[in-house]
C-alpha cells in the first residue's frame, strides 16, 4: 500500500517539483526488453551470498559465518545463502547466473569512493560525471532507454543527459523526504552546509535497512517497481537502491535479513512484470567485497573481490561464473580480500551487450569509456 | 544590514510582530535599561524552599535507607530475616519530583526567551549560566540547575562581576555541584575532632577551587598552581548550604538556616592566613575568601578569560584579537563592571563585521526558530524534548566547563539533520502563514534570492517555514 507518491523530474533542483502524476507515462516502447539494477551500497558480502563451500579453505578462514550449508547447493563449489530461497528457484529454473571473485577497476576501501566508480563507470572516482546507465539509456532506441529510479533522488549512475524520474514509495522512511531534498537545494551555494547536508544524506542512505519490517519493504519497493514497469508504455531501465549492507559487526543476522528482502524484492518483481519477466534482466551489484576473515565482532570488513547476480528470463542462467582463486592465505589479495579474477565491468558491459543485441564493443566504449582492456563477457543473456 | 545583525547577532531573532530596530546600537543599550531580572514569565518557577524540600527528603530517604540496610545486615548475621514493611523503597519520588521542578524551569527559561523585549540582555543571561556551568546529570543538580541563573545569573546580569561570581560560588546549586559543601578543613574544629578519634578522615575538597580558578576567572593555564588551588579550597572551608548536605562534616556542624540557604560555618572552617598567587589573606572566617574572590574578579587573566569567551559567543569562533583586546580593556578600566563590558562589545566595529561568523547554538536556534513562528509559549517538555535531540539539553552539558562555543563541536552532519528534523516537526504546529512574507520580515536585509526562491517553491506554507528555519541565513548570525 503506497500511501504518498512523489514523482521529481531529475531536473528538479533547477525548476521545481513537478506536479503529482498518477501514473509515469511514456511512449510505446518497441521491445519489450527491461534492465534492473539493484545497487547494494555498503559492500554486500560475496563469500556469504555465495558461499564457497567447496573450497577448503572456507570453513578456517570463515569460522562462525562459514555455517549456511542449509542453502541451495549450486555447483561443486558454491552453495547460495539459505534466505535467497525465491533466487535458488530461479537458479534451478536457468533464471539466475552469478558471477563471483569480481571487482570494479577500484581496488581502496572507501564506500563513497567505490559506489561513485561502481556507478559512473569511471577509472577513478569523482572524475565521470554521467551514470553509466543514463549512457546506456542514450544508446538504446525510443521507449527502451525510458529510465525511472525507485529512489528520493536520481542516483548517480542515472544522472547525465537522458531525462531521468525518479519516484520514492513513501514506504520507506519518514514523510519528509521532499523536504530533505529541498534542503539540499537551499545549501547548493554554500560550501560548509553543502558539504555537511550530503555527508549526512549519504550515511542515510547507508544506514537505510532493506531488513526493515522483515522484507516488507524490500518486497513492496519491487512490487512497485514491477507495476511501473510492466505497462506497455512503462519504464524500461530502472534502478533500485539498497542500503544496509556494511556488516562490520553481527553479520550473521542482520545479513540473512538483509538477503530475506532481496530475495523478497526480487520476487515481487517478478510478479508484478507477469509476461515481461521473460525480457528482463536484473543486475544485483555492490562497490566491493569484505575481508575473508571474519572480525572481532562477528562481521566483516572492507575488502575487495564480490560477487553480483544476473536474474531474470533473459538471462542464461543456472551457472556460477568464477575463475575461483581460492582462499589459501597466499592467494588472497593483499593477504585479506578475496582475489578479483573478473572485472566488474567486462561483466556488466556484456550482459547488457547480449540483453539488447548490440556490439559489445560498442558497449563497452559507451558505458566504461575510460577503462582500457575490458573484456566484455559473452552468452551471459538469452539471444 | 545592522538592523538583521542587531536582531541576530546580539539577539535571539526577530518576531513575525518586531518591528527592525531604526538604530541599531541604540536599540541595544536600552535592552539593558529594560531587562527584568524576574519578569513575569518566570513567575511560576518553583521555589528554592520547594526543590529544597525535594532534596531533604530524598536525603533523609537515603539516610534511612543506609540505616535500615545496616540494620537488616546485623539482622541477617543474626540469622533473622528482614521484616517485610523495612524492605527499602526506590528513591523514585524525589526523582520524579526534581525532574518536574526541572522542566518546569526549562519551560519559563523559553518563555522568557519568547517575549523579552531585551532578547540582548536574554542572551547575555544564557551565556554567563553556560560561563557558570552546572550540569543536571546528578539528582542534587537537576532542580537546582536553573535557579543559579534565576537567582544568581539574572539579579546580577547589570552588576559588576566580582557580584556575579560571590552570588555564583555563593549559590547552593554550585556548592552542591562541585561538592563544596562537604570540604572540611583538616584542622577545622570538627576535622581536628575527627583526627583525634582516629575515625573516617574529614577533609578538604578541591573541586569548586580549581574551576573557580580554572573556568570562572583566570582560566586554564594562566599561571596559578596547585598550592594556589590548595590554599583557596581551605579559604572557602566552611561554606555550604543548610539542610542539603550529606556526610557527617556538614551534619554534626549544626548548620542552622532554611534548607538551601546558604552558610557559613565556622567549625568547618580551615583557621590561620592563606596565601593565593602571592598574595596574603589574613582574614577569618566567611571574609577569607569573599577577599580572593574579589581579587581573582578583577585579575588582567580574569578580563582577558571573559573578553575572549564574550567574543566567541557573540562575534566568531575564532575571534579578533583587536575585538578580545577591547573587550578586556573595557573590563579592566571598570575593574568589572558589566554594562561597560556589554556597550563596548556593542561598540566595537569588529562585532557588525557584514559576514555572518557564527552557527547558532542548538538553543540560540531553537529560540529563534519558535520567536518566527510566534510563539509565546512554550511547553516545557516539548522544550526538554526538541533540545535533546538537538544534542545541547539546557543545563545539562556534562561538565562545569560548559558547552563549547565553537561550531564544530556541536555543528556535523547528523546535527544538521536533526535540526532539519525538529524544523519539520516544529512548523506542523504552526498555521499558514505565508513563509514568502515572513522570511523577509524574520530575515531583513540577508535572505538571498536563491533561498527566497527555495521556500517559494515548497509545496506547502509550512515546508516553507521549515525550509526557512534551516536556510543558511537562519542557521547562522
Amino acid at each position: 500500500m503506497i500511501d504518498r507518491r512523489a514523482l521529481i523530474g531529475s531536473a528538479m533542483f533547477g525548476a521545481g517539483v513537478l506536479a503529482f502524476a498518477p501514473a509515469i507515462s511514456f511512449a510505446a516502447a518497441p521491445t519489450d526488453r527491461r534492465f534492473v539494477f539493484i545497487i547494494q551500497r555498503g559492500a554486500a558480502d560475496g563469500l556469504a551470498m555465495v558461499a564457497p563451500i567447496g573450497d577448503p579453505a572456507f570453513a578456517g578462514a570463515r569460522g562462525a559465518l562459514a555455517e549456511v550449508d542449509s542453502g541451495a547447493r549450486l555447483d561443486a563449489t558454491f552453495s547460495l545463502h539459505p534466505a535467497l530461497a525465491e533466487t535458488a528457484r530461479l537458479y534451478a529454473a536457468g533464471e539466475a547466473l552469478f558471477g563471483h571473485a569480481l571487482a570494479s577497476s577500484y581496488r581502496d576501501r572507501s564506500h563513497f569512493d567505490g559506489q561513485n566508480i561502481l556507478e559512473t563507470g569511471g577509472r577513478d572516482a569523482y572524475v565521470e560525471k554521467t551514470g553509466w546507465m543514463n549512457r546506456l539509456a542514450a544508446m538504446l532506441p525510443g521507449g527502451e532507454g525510458n529510465a525511472l529510479a525507485i529512489a528520493r533522488a536520481v542516483p548517480m549512475a542515472l544522472r547525465g543527459p537522458v531525462e531521468v524520474a525518479s519516484y520514492a514509495p513513501s514506504a520507506l522512511p519518514g514523510a519528509s523526504e521532499d523536504l530533505l531534498m529541498r534542503v539540499g537545494a537551499l545549501y547548493e551555494g554554500d560550501a560548509r552546509l553543502h558539504a555537511l547536508w550530503q555527508s549526512a544524506m549519504q550515511t542515510r542512505l547507508l544506514a537505510s535497512d532493506l531488513s526493515r519490517e522483515k522484507g516488507r519493504a524490500g518486497q513492496m519497493t519491487g512490487a512497485l517497481a514491477a507495476r511501473l514497469m510492466a505497462p506497455a508504455d512503462g519504464a524500461r531501465l530502472v534502478m533500485i537502491e539498497t542500503g544496509g549492507w556494511d556488516t562490520h559487526s553481527g553479520q550473521k543476522g542482520r545479513l540473512a535479513q538483509q538477503l530475506g528482502g532481496l530475495d523478497a524484492m526480487i520476487a515481487a518483481l517478478k510478479a508484478g512484470l507477469g509476461q515481461a519477466w521473460t525480457n528482463t534482466m536484473i543486475l544485483v551489484a555492490t562497490e566491493f567485497g569484505r575481508t575473508v576473515a571474519v572480525n572481532g565482532t562477528g562481521g566483516t570488513d572492507h575488502g575487495t573481490g564480490a560477487a553480483a547476480m544476473l536474474l531474470g528470463g533473459a538471462v542464461r542462467g543456472g551457472r556460477v561464473l568464477a575463475d575461483w582463486p581460492g582462499l589459501r592465505a597466499g592467494a588472497l589479495y593483499e593477504g585479506r580480500d578475496l582475489r578479483p579474477t573478473l572485472q566488474l565491468e567486462s561483466f556488466v558491459a556484456g550482459a547488457l551487450a547480449s540483453h539488447y543485441g548490440l556490439d559489445s564493443a560498442r558497449m563497452t566504449g559507451s558505458l566504461y569509456p575510460t577503462i582500457a582492456g575490458l573484456k566484455p563477457t559473452d552468452g551471459l543473456a538469452r539471444a | 544590514m545592522e538592523s538583521a545583525i542587531a536582531l541576530n547577532r546580539f539577539g535571539l531573532g526577530a518576531r513575525p510582530d518586531d518591528a527592525q530596530p531604526a538604530q541599531p546600537r541604540a536599540w541595544l543599550k536600552d535592552q539593558l535599561r529594560r531587562f527584568e531580572p524576574r519578569p513575569a514569565t518566570l513567575a511560576d518557577i518553583p521555589t528554592r524552599a520547594e526543590i529544597a524540600s525535594v532534596y531533604a527528603d530524598h536525603i533523609e530517604e537515603l539516610r534511612v535507607r543506609n540505616t535500615l540496610k545496616l540494620q537488616s545486615r546485623s539482622m541477617d548475621a543474626s540469622g533473622m530475616a528482614p521484616k517485610p514493611g523495612e524492605q527499602k523503597p526506590p528513591p523514585q519520588y524525589a526523582l520524579q519530583a526534581a525532574r518536574r521542578q526541572h522542566v518546569a524551569e526549562i519551560g519559563a527559561r523559553m518563555g522568557t526567551a519568547l517575549v523579552s523585549q531585551a532578547p540582548f540582555a536574554e542572551r547575555l543571561v544564557h551565556f554567563w549560566a553556560n560561563h557558570f556551568a552546572i550540569s543536571a546529570d546528578r539528582l542534587t543538580a537537576i532542580g537546582l540547575s536553573g535557579m543559579l541563573e534565576f537567582e544568581a545569573i539574572r539579579p546580577n546580569l547589570l552588576g559588576s562581576f566580582g557580584d556575579m561570581l560571590l552570588a555564583v560560588e555563593r549559590h547552593p546549586a554550585m556548592l552542591i555541584y562541585l561538592d563544596q559543601a562537604q570540604s572540611i578543613g583538616a584542622m577545622s574544629t570538627l576535622g581536628s575532632r575527627a583526627a583525634a578519634r582516629g575515625g573516617r578522615k574529614l577533609g578538604l575538597n578541591e573541586n569548586l577551587a580549581r574551576e573557580i580558578l580554572e573556568l570562572h576567572t583566570l582560566g586554564v593555564r594562566t599561571g596559578y598552581r596547585q598550592q594556589d588551588v590548595t590554599e583557596l579550597a581551605r579559604a572557602l572551608t566552611g561554606w555550604t548550604v543548610a539542610g542539603l548536605t550529606r556526610g557527617p562534616g556538614p551534619r554534626e556542624a549544626d548548620l542552622i538556616g532554611e534548607p538551601g540557604a546558604f552558610v557559613f560555618a565556622d567549625r568547618l572552617h580551615e583557621p590561620g592566613p592563606r596565601t593565593i598567587l602571592g598574595r596574603q589573606y589574613p582574614q577569618e572566617g566567611e571574609a577569607q575568601a569573599r577577599a580572593v574572590l574579589q581579587d581573582l574578579a578583577v585579575h588582567p587573566a580574569t578580563a582577558l578569560h571573559v573578553a575572549t569567551k564574550l567574543a566567541r559567543h557573540f562575534v566568531a569562533d575564532d575571534p579578533p584579537a583587536s575585538l578580545v583586546d577591547r573587550l578586556a580593556a573595557a573590563f579592566t578600566a571598570s575593574r568589572g563592571d558589566l554594562p561597560t563590558l556589554y556597550a563596548a562589545l556593542i561598540d566595537a566595529p569588529e562585532s557588525w563585521a557584514p559576514d555572518a561568523g557564527k552557527f547558532k547554538t542548538p538553543w540560540d536556534w531553537g529560540v529563534s526558530a519558535l520567536r518566527a513562528t510566534g510563539a509565546t509559549t512554550a511547553d516545557g517538555r516539548m522544550v526538554v524534548a526538541m533540545m535533546q535531540q538537538l544534542g545541547q539539553p539546557v543545563w545539562q552539558p556534562g561538565s562545569p566547563a560548559g558547552w563549547e562555543d565553537v561550531a564544530a563541536s556541536w555543528m556535523g552532519p547528523d546535527a544538521l539533520l536533526r535540526c532539519v528534523e525538529a524544523a519539520q516537526r516544529l512548523v506542523q504546529r504552526v498555521g499558514d502563514a505565508d513563509p514568502r512574507s515572513l522570511a523577509a520580515r524574520i530575515l531583513p536585509g540577508t535572505l538571498s534570492p536563491s533561498t527566497a526562491q527555495v521556500i517559494a517553491q515548497a509545496d506547502s506554507p509550512a515546508q516553507g517555514l521549515a525550509l526557512l528555519l534551516v536556510s543558511p541565513e537562519f542557521l547562522r548570525r
